[in-house]
């Protein structure tokens, strides 16, 4: 709650919210890891609208509730000259039904090899490292996961193309991801009986109504590591509210399948984010 | 382009072939929806004052004729637009070399560019359909 406090205390001074010079809506929102991209899916594009030798920092809040759970997301990212991403954020998992919680820290860096969003024909690709420390290990460990902490490693591309659907333009985002994570890490990483990483999906896709809005889809393929719970894909359907070049407001309908046992999990998705 | 004006000739001959079935629905061209060559040419003139009051950029046309990119902008915009002009200045590769025009440079002539748009109140369609043409001359523009 604080964080979302000072940003809007810091929105508020005037000459205090100054931008880099990417267009808006081009650094997008801010994941539940705590990357660019869209809600569950991180994309090649940076954090913020720090453009070439521009520097820009950016902080999000976020929480997704659905029947049996709620994921508290937040923290801080660190962009460089469009071409770095550094950023850190803590989640928190409560088992709502079940009672109890389960945190983790995610440490990630994104680097921009090539292409760029908007102006060239080839999508803008980056490649992507998210080391995960599972601050709640007992759970996890008693359900069959082998570790506490791992690193994934992704591939992503994001294209804008202009004037596509009714004159509107499209995001395309796809990435492909390199895991042992159960659960994205908040139950560990790989079993006793399956340790190796796996390569999976994920995909976004957007609809830019005007500059500040944009609605659309996404889906995140997931392991299935554990043999106490089957773990299913997720699914969403965001709208994104650009409010300026400071601030950003979206919200979705979540499909998280099965979690842990416990039936289709659907709901909820609010994330703030701002950025200077 | 030059795809464009065969596709439009290959048009124009299936219409004289099919006439009946073939009755007036081209849409009219970009250059048409923008206002012609005066919705060109205020589109140019809020070009060029969101370039004099943008401190990122305006330096890169301190040595500039004025009188002379005015023109050219406006006439290669006719022209990329399908409008009747015949774009006849230097390419976007020569014009741009020596200047070394960085991304934050190009994305802050875009930002301009809308900023105007928006001003003229162009739909965001056309304002999408413009974007689509100038876009991609990033690759010639940039970092020379």
């Amino acid at each position: 709650m604080k964080v979302w406090l000072y940003s809007i205390v810091l929105l508020c001074l005037p000459g205090a919210a100054s931008a880099g010079s990417k267009i808006i809506a081009t650094g997008g929102v801010t994941s539940i890891e705590g990357n660019a991209g869209g809600g569950i899916v991180p994309w090649a594009i940076i954090n913020g609208y720090a453009s070439s030798d521009e520097w820009s920092f950016t902080t999000f809040a976020s929480r997704v509730g659905v029947n049996d759970f709620s994921l508290h997301s937040g923290g801080v990212a660190l962009s460089l000259d469009n071409s770095w991403e550094f950023s850190y954020a803590r989640q928190r998992f409560a088992l709502e039904s079940i009672g109890g919680s389960l945190s983790q820290d995610i440490f990630s860096v994104k680097y921009h090899l090539a292409g760029e969003l908007l102006y060239t024909a080839l999508p803008q690709i980056s490649i992507g490292v998210q080391h995960k420390r599972n601050l709640d290990f007992d759970l996890p460990q008693a359900v069959g996961a082998q570790s506490a902490h791992g690193t994934d490693v992704y591939l992503a591309a994001s294209k804008l193309l202009f004037n596509q659907i009714a004159g509107r333009n499209l995001l395309l985002n796809g990435t492909l991801r390199a895991t042992k994570a159960n659960q994205t890490g908040l139950l560990g990483f790989g079993s006793a009986g399956d340790n190796n990483y796996q390569l999976l999906f994920e995909g976004s896709a957007a609809v830019l109504l005007n500059y500040n809005l944009a609605i659309g889809v996404e889906f995140k393929q997931k392991p299935d590591k554990l043999a106490f719970a089957a773990e299913q894909h997720w699914r969403d359907i965001f709208i994104a509210w650009f409010i300026n070049k400071n601030l950003s407001l979206t919200g979705a309908y979540v499909d998280l399948g099965h979690i842990a046992g416990q039936g289709s999990q659907t709901g909820y998705y609010l994330g703030l984010e701002a950025t200077w | 382009m030059v795809k464009h004006r065969w596709f439009n000739s290959m048009l124009l001959s299936a219409c004289l072939v099919l006439l009946p079935g073939c009755s007036n629905t081209a849409q009219p061209s970009l250059y048409q929806r923008l206002g012609a060559e005066p919705g060109i040419a205020t589109l140019v003139d809020g070009l060029l004052f969101e370039i004099e009051h943008d401190q990122r950029i305006v330096h890169h046309f301190a040595d500039t004729d004025i009188g002379r990119f005015r023109a050219m902008l406006a006439e290669q915009l006719c022209d990329l637009t399908g409008g009747p002009c015949q774009y006849s200045g230097s390419t976007m590769q020569q014009s741009h070399t020596g200047f070394n025009i960085s991304l934050a440079d190009y994305d802050a002539l875009v930002a301009g560019l809308i900023n105007v748009m928006q001003r003229q109140q162009i739909s965001i369609a056309d304002q999408n359909a413009l974007l689509a043409l100038l876009a991609p001359m990033y690759k010639d523009i940039s970092y020379r």
